[in-house]
């Protein structure tokens, strides 16, 4: 990060000259969210020291540590450089129920989401599919293959999933890069067509 | 006096370099550290008990970069709350960096930075740019960017 400088991504942006995008991978627990990360990233482990909330109040059993007031969560991290001045960040978002509250922060912002599913726990995912419909935030599905499963068709996983026709299904390999990068493309792609539509929904209300 | 701040690594051996004249008795224990736990000290004696980043709001890809010139003075004596803010603005010297790189390279909670960061950003050492919501994004030849980039990964 050493060599030219980049000038500002765009116009009304001069303070700004790089350009963070931050992408959220979401799934069930043991679905293989490290694996991706880890596959199209270069991975670390990021940690949150979270104070206690109602929410996790009730689960977190601070019984005896009277001056427990926080939790530590850790997340994955990866980072990907297209290029001087333009970094994609991938966010692998908590596993556990218990740090819905997380979810929240992580999402702000966010140019869009990959849930990962395994077919054969497919009732795992649904908690991040609603959570990125609810809060229109673009995202692709995406089914990781593991070994001794049946495949299922991208049209079956969506017709499980009750998805939005347009919602992007695909097969993938966690554990392997092309496939991992296959997936990050689809879902590029996908936001981008979201967020122009969007932007003309705007421009042009009730058109 | 700052307060004395975590070490992740026990000391190879000798007496703990901690507990000096002036430390709290049990400064040594700083020097704990667990192999499931982690550090066996509370993140936020870093930040002096504080939590909240005095009113200011880090988004997790927010970037950061140090005022030029922006300098601790010898193991950070200048600084707000100690040695930690000096390794971030050696950090952001120069290369904006996100909160949550920042947070992953110091090994430290996201709490714990953002707190560090308001500091900073109070006592004018740092700028913050707000990460661009992708519905502002210049134009779509950013995410085409991107796509190739990926592609050529």
């Amino acid at each position: 990060m050493d060599s030219v400088r980049c000038e500002p991504a765009g116009p009304g942006h001069p303070d700004s000259p790089v350009l963070a995008l931050k992408i959220l991978v979401a799934g069930g627990f043991g679905v293989g969210k490290t694996t991706l990360v880890g596959s199209v990233s270069e991975i670390r482990p990021l940690r949150t020291e979270e104070r206690l909330t109602e929410a996790g109040r009730d689960v977190d059993d601070t019984g005896g540590v009277e001056q427990k007031s926080t939790t530590t969560v850790a997340m994955d991290f990866g980072r990907i450089t297209i290029r001087e001045g333009l970094s994609v960040y991938l966010f692998g978002t908590p596993g556990q129920d218990r740090f819905w509250f997380l979810w929240d922060e992580l999402a702000r912002g966010a140019l869009g989401a990959v849930v990962l599913a395994d077919t054969r726990r497919l009732t795992d995912c649904f908690p991040a599919v609603d959570f990125f419909e609810h809060r229109g935030i673009p995202f692709v599905v995406a089914v990781n293959r593991f070994a001794g499963t049946r495949e299922h068709t991208p049209e079956e996983v969506s017709r499980a999933l009750d998805l939005d026709p347009d919602t992007p299904v695909v097969l993938c390999d966690a554990r392997t890069r092309s496939s991992g990068k296959r997936v990050l493309i689809d879902l590029v792609e996908h936001a981008g067509k979201v967020h122009a539509a969007r932007l003309l929904a705007d421009v042009a209300p009730g058109a | 006096m700052p307060y004395p701040h975590r070490r992740r690594e026990p000391d190879p051996g000798g007496p703990p370099a901690g507990a000096g004249p002036g430390e709290p008795p049990g400064a040594q224990h700083l020097r704990w550290y667990d192999e499931a736990a982690g550090p066996m000290v509370r993140p936020y004696a870093m930040t002096k008990g504080r939590t909240s980043p005095g009113g200011h709001e880090f988004d997790l890809i927010a970037l950061v970069v140090s005022e030029a010139g922006a300098d601790g003075g010898p193991d950070g004596q200048g600084l707000p709350a100690g040695p930690e803010q000096g390794l971030i603005l050696d950090l952001c010297r120069g290369d904006a960096l996100p909160v949550a790189e920042i947070a992953a390279d110091l090994d430290l909670p996201l709490g714990v930075v953002r707190v560090l960061l308001g500091d900073l950003l109070a006592a004018g050492l740092i700028r913050v740019s707000l990460p661009v919501p992708p519905a502002l994004l210049p134009d779509e030849h950013i995410l085409q960017e991107v796509v190739h980039g990926l592609r050529a990964l």
